[in-house]
């Protein structure tokens, strides 16, 4: 699985070869820089650690200054690690720029937090369709969630029970996005359709 | 720059003419017809723009046969060959719809189009 972090720019359309306009979401992607390399033999697995988006030096911890300082990078924001970068050899330091992962008409994954919705019922966050009427009388089940459970039996909630609650804020998986374009002068690679979060959310594309 | 300014910019059509409500436009219409494509020409009135960027869109109005028609052109739709600019119209208001219930003579009156 070989993948590069970006953040999210926003969406827009494009025309394709027919003339049809298609809805395309812009993500400025890398370049990254590899801060990391876990081996077998040292961490007991083997992954490829990336790092995205620089910051000052003085927004940086003394210990992470050492990391940055031994992978010979800028001080980053954002460090992922990606397992079994597809055999691809990366040294140390090393800058990954999305023309060197993605060509256009790749499938992509695109990983992302979503927005946060606050507190929220369970026609918003479970899709359930209410209960029942507003008329004869009734006044508030419309968006009730109905029964939890049995009674005597079993005498509690099952766990799971989908409820109100917090909804959003949790990591989401757009799976198999069409690349429609990449411009590698301004590192931004444009994907088919919607993705999880706001702007300027941090985003993981992998292939 | 905006990042989505840089994608857009791309597609932008550069020999669009400045053309504002009340101006009467000759629309170019790529037409594909199975395998065949022809230009198909539809001029009338553009009685209102709305959008930015690649979002923008314009809608042109005419009488055909007697009957009113109306489409809505992206502005940067590359089924778009070519827009001319036919006659400047003179309009007080951005949308134009009180046209659609004015006779021929009242919307020439009122835009200076000769339609």
């Amino acid at each position: 699985m070989s993948g590069i972090l970006g953040k999210k720019v926003g969406m827009t359309s494009v025309y394709d070869e027919n003339g049809i306009s298609v809805p395309c979401t812009v993500i400025e992607a890398g370049p990254c820089y590899v801060t990391s390399i876990r081996t077998k033999e040292k961490d007991g697995y083997e992954a490829v650690q990336l790092g995205f988006d620089e910051k000052r030096e003085t927004l940086v911890s003394r210990p992470m200054k050492g990391q940055f300082a031994k992978a010979g990078t800028k001080a980053l924001r954002l460090l992922r690690e990606f397992r079994n970068f597809n055999g691809l050899k990366l040294e140390i330091g090393a800058e990954l720029k999305v023309d060197s992962l993605f060509t256009k008409g790749d499938k992509v994954d695109v990983t992302a937090k979503s927005k946060g919705r606050g507190f929220q019922g369970v026609v918003k966050r479970h899709h359930f369709g209410g209960v029942g009427m507003t008329t004869h009388g009734q006044s508030d089940r419309v968006r009730a969630p109905g029964s939890i459970g049995g009674s005597s039996y079993p005498s509690r909630v099952f766990k799971g029970m989908k409820m109100a609650g917090r909804m959003g804020f949790e990591n989401v998986t757009v799976k198999n996005l069409l690349v429609l374009d990449i411009i590698p002068e301004s590192n931004l690679i444009l994907v088919k359709g919607s993705i999880p979060g706001a702007k300027n959310t941090y985003v993981t594309i992998t292939k | 720059m905006d990042k989505i300014k840089i994608v857009e910019a791309r597609q932008y059509k550069k020999d669009i003419p400045d053309f504002k409500p009340g101006d009467t436009l000759n629309v170019h219409v790529r037409v594909v017809e199975g395998d065949k494509e022809r230009i198909q020409q539809f001029q009338g009135i553009v009685i209102g723009k709305r959008g930015e960027g690649m979002g923008a869109t314009f809608r042109i109005r005419k009488i055909s046969d007697g009957v009113g028609v109306e489409r809505i052109f992206p502005v940067h739709s590359p089924r778009i060959a070519k827009i001319e600019k036919v006659k400047d119209g003179k309009v007080r208001r951005s949308k134009l719809y009180y046209l659609r219930g004015l006779a021929a003579k009242e919307i020439r009156q009122k835009t200076g189009a000769n339609q």
